[in-house]
């Protein structure tokens, strides 16, 4: 990932968000839209980062609490909590935040390797850093964050598969 | 060459030559029974169709194929030979063959086989015209010429079919190297001339490696519409006029790339489905589009100027939004609602097949064919369907000398019969047959082990036992059924689609099961019930009924296990909020549902509602969720999950296993 960063100067614009003090990028392109944080519908048997699923204008939408994901405490939700809607590979999920900050322009020329150490959020799931004046953002990199999510599709897939057994 | 171009509309000349192939069977069975000429003349055009169809293409071998059939079927036609058993026979196989041919093509192999080979020959023997072997006479004849001199001269009226000469001759332009000529002189004067008729012919010199069939084939379409002749250009000897028929019976060996280029591209957009759409569904649903503006130009007034006076008014338009939006939701699921006829028409066939094969009598009934089913259903609900009818054939209905011996007709009845009953689809197979045989069902389950002997069972129940996964009672296994794998799998699939089947026997006197389908698969109508604050769907047709829990409805059993005491049976419960770990220890309604003929309890907090909601999918964006069937958008905007009451069935017995 860093080696098509460095292949390009180009500067990409990223959202920034909050979470637990901390400031993180996504890629706007993958931002379809920011909604403030509403109650949304459990679903039995998900991962306990999973909420549950919203409505988006008439399509079912998962929604991923991000503290919960980097097995942060649970906080309350407040006025400023948003719920952001990502499209990866053509499925769409939510992510809550505590807040949206801002968004940046970083040059690519500008993103470091992040150093293993010394964030709350598993570097795993990281494309890079950048410092903007005094402030640190870290570069999420959302195709990772969904890859637990495919484990779990694969999981659903083996499930449906010892179900037919179960009755054939 | 042309053809690439048309690779786009072979997916339409598939289907319509399909629903060719369909009309053709059923105008032959018809036949079969006793029908007129004109019965004759329906085969022949749609025999036409497929083979100007097959030849414009680029299917040489299916052209060349169907040309056989078609020339026996003219001499039907015009009277010179008489209908009777054996021909139908072969035409029934002809039909066969050519939708063999489509499934190849559509999966872009080779068209031609040894069997379709056969039939060719046997169709050409019947019309008195032995034929030689095709691979052969492509080979020595293309071998001789380096070139050919044809002479094209179209009857005036071949323009008025719709056959375009330049597209032939951009066809052979494909084959090798082209040198026309434009014969004249049969132009009458400007005064004269009719324009929609054509006065020229043409000349043409080919240079290449083109087989005479090859070039037969791109005229295969206009043969009877124009003077062909086809000389090799090495030997200007004197010109053999090609007799189109037999040209156009050779081209079946024609070289492999005519036809290859399309069938690659075929294959592509074989997959997308489309519907045909009645013109007037779709007038309807202009104007109540119509009327939908007209409704929303009038509440649109309320919003420039609001005045408490016209209320009545608003409340009126609103009636009127919700009324066609109502209406406008059916026709537009009208358009996926295609008639059961459809898969009803296969049945006359393979009831004429089987009952000759098995030496007995059939009649075939086919009642309510204009019942309209979901596009998605319909497609399903095919194979099931064939498997009862084989079963009530090969099973249920006796040979004729039983049938005396039991004082009934010698010609068992076989009953197809869809119609409505609330909401859903029924469609039932009743058969006069024997009924099932209890004592051999029976047998059969304790060999299985399915039951213990010394269970006293219920005609309900051992109807249950033929559901089970392999089981079969045919003494001795047939290439019709008794392999075992039927029933469970016919079950497995209606209850997929969201329907059950029930079987009811009367002894001596036939068997009737009944399939009853849910009329779509996009709207159901549920009921709301809430566990813990949460709101769960459970379909309406999966519910018997629901019951308060009251002391001494529950049974414990060995102190942990509960059962439901309803109606004098026990049922399984399962607490929706313990299954989908939502707490509700509080809860005290029972609904009591079935799926696969399991009834088991679902414990709930409350009973909301009763509604119609629009089936969405949880695994477009998310996963499968065990137990749970999909989601739905309750009117507050908020998501509702739909309870998957056969996976619910599922977990259960699961559990129970473990």
């Amino acid at each position: 990932m860093s080696q098509t960063l460095s292949d390009s100067n180009a500067a990409i614009q990223y959202l920034t968000v909050n979470l637990a003090h901390e400031e993180y990028g996504i890629d706007i392109l993958a931002v379809r839209e920011i909604r403030g944080w509403t109650p949304v519908t459990r679903i039995p048997q998900a991962p306990e980062y999973v909420l549950g699923v919203l409505n988006l204008r008439g399509a079912i939408v998962p929604v991923i609490d991000m503290r919960l994901r980097f097995g942060l405490a649970r906080e309350d939700y407040t006025a400023t909590t948003v719920t952001v809607i990502i499209t990866v590979a053509g499925r769409n999920f939510g992510v809550v935040v505590d807040a949206v900050s801002d968004v940046m322009d970083i040059a690519a020329d500008k993103v470091r390797p992040v150093p293993d150490m010394g964030t709350t959020v598993d570097t795993e799931y990281l494309k890079g850093l950048t410092s903007i004046g005094e402030r640190m953002v870290l570069l999420l990199d959302v195709d990772k964050l969904l890859q637990p999510q495919d484990a779990q599709m694969l999981e659903g897939a083996l499930d449906a598969m010892s179900d037919v057994k179960a009755v054939a | 060459m042309s053809t690439v171009s048309l690779a786009q509309f072979h997916q339409v000349f598939f289907e319509e030559s399909l629903e060719g192939l369909d009309a053709m069977e059923t105008a032959l069975l018809a036949l079969d029974k006793g029908g007129d000429t004109e019965l004759v003349h329906s085969i022949f055009r749609a025999a036409h169709s497929i083979k100007g169809g097959a030849a414009t293409f680029g299917f040489p071998e299916m052209a060349a194929f169907t040309h056989e059939a078609e020339s026996l079927l003219d001499e039907l036609r015009e009277g010179r030979r008489a209908i009777d058993g054996p021909i139908v026979e072969l035409l029934l196989r002809t039909v066969d063959c050519l939708r063999g041919m489509f499934d190849r093509a559509q999966a872009g192999q080779p068209l031609a086989d040894a069997a379709s080979e056969d039939l060719r020959q046997q169709l050409a023997a019947m019309v008195g015209r032995a034929l030689p072997a095709a691979g052969k006479s492509a080979a020595t004849k293309s071998a001789a010429a380096s070139g050919w001199l044809i002479e094209f001269r179209p009857h005036t009226g071949m323009l008025a079919g719709g056959n375009e000469p330049l597209r032939m001759l951009r066809e052979l332009a494909g084959l090798g190297q082209l040198d026309v000529t434009a014969l004249v002189d049969a132009v009458p004067a400007l005064d004269a001339l009719e324009p929609s008729e054509c006065h020229m012919g043409w000349r043409i010199a080919l240079t290449g490696a083109a087989t005479r069939e090859a070039i037969a084939a791109v005229f295969e379409w206009v043969e009877d519409e124009c003077d062909l002749r086809i000389e090799p250009l090495t030997a200007p000897a004197p010109a053999a006029t090609v007799a189109p028929p037999i040209a156009a019976a050779t081209a079946a060996a024609s070289p492999a790339e005519t036809g290859a280029a399309p069938r690659a591209a075929a294959t592509a957009n074989a997959d997308a489905g489309s519907v045909r759409v009645g013109i007037d569904k779709i007038d309807s649903m202009i104007d109540l589009v119509g009327e939908l503006v007209i409704t929303q130009a009038m509440l649109d007034q309320f919003r420039e100027e609001f005045d408490p006076t016209r209320l009545p008014l608003l409340q009126q338009g609103l009636a009127q939004l919700a009324r066609h939006t109502r209406t406008l939701q059916e026709r537009v699921m009208g358009i996926r609602m295609l008639p059961i006829g459809s898969v009803f028409n296969r049945f006359p066939r393979l009831v004429r097949d089987l009952s000759q094969k098995l030496g007995k009598q059939v009649k075939l009934d086919l009642v309510g064919e204009h019942t309209e089913l979901d596009k998605t259903v319909l497609e399903k609900i095919g194979d099931p369907l064939v498997h009862l009818v084989r079963n009530a054939i090969d099973h249920g209905l006796e040979v004729p000398e039983k049938r005396r011996a039991a004082g009934k007709g010698e010609t068992g009845t076989l009953r197809l019969e869809a119609f409505h009953r609330g909401g859903t689809i029924v469609v039932e197979i009743v058969d006069d047959g024997a009924g099932l045989n209890r004592e051999a069902i029976i047998a059969k389950a304790l060999q299985k082990g399915l039951i213990k002997s010394g269970e006293s069972l219920t005609d309900s129940e051992v109807g249950e036992l033929i559901f089970q996964p392999g089981f079969s009672t045919a003494a001795a296994t047939t290439d019709l059924s008794g392999r075992g794998v039927g029933m469970d799998v016919v079950r497995r699939n209606v209850v997929d689609l969201g329907g059950h089947v029930a079987i009811s026997s009367r002894p001596g006197n036939g068997t009737t099961f009944t399939i009853t389908l849910p009329l779509t698969l996009a709207i159901i109508d549920g009921l709301i019930a809430e566990v813990a604050q949460e709101r769960y769907i459970v379909p309406l047709t999966s519910i018997i009924e629901s019951v308060q829990l009251r002391e001494g409805v529950m049974r414990t059993v060995a102190g942990k296990g509960e059962l439901l005491y309803f109606r004098e049976r026990y049922l399984p419960i399962v607490r929706l909020g313990e299954a989908f770990g939502c707490g509700g220890a509080q809860d005290d309604m029972i609904i009591v549902v079935e799926s696969d003929g399991v009834q088991m309890g679902l414990v709930v907090g409350a009973l909301v509602g009763q509604q119609q909601v629009v089936v969405k999918s949880l695994e477009a964006n998310y996963r499968r969720v065990e137990g749970i069937s999909g989601a739905t958008i309750l009117a507050d905007g908020s998501v509702a999950l739909i309870v998957d009451v056969a996976g619910l069935v599922r977990m259960q017995s699961r559990r129970k296993a473990a």
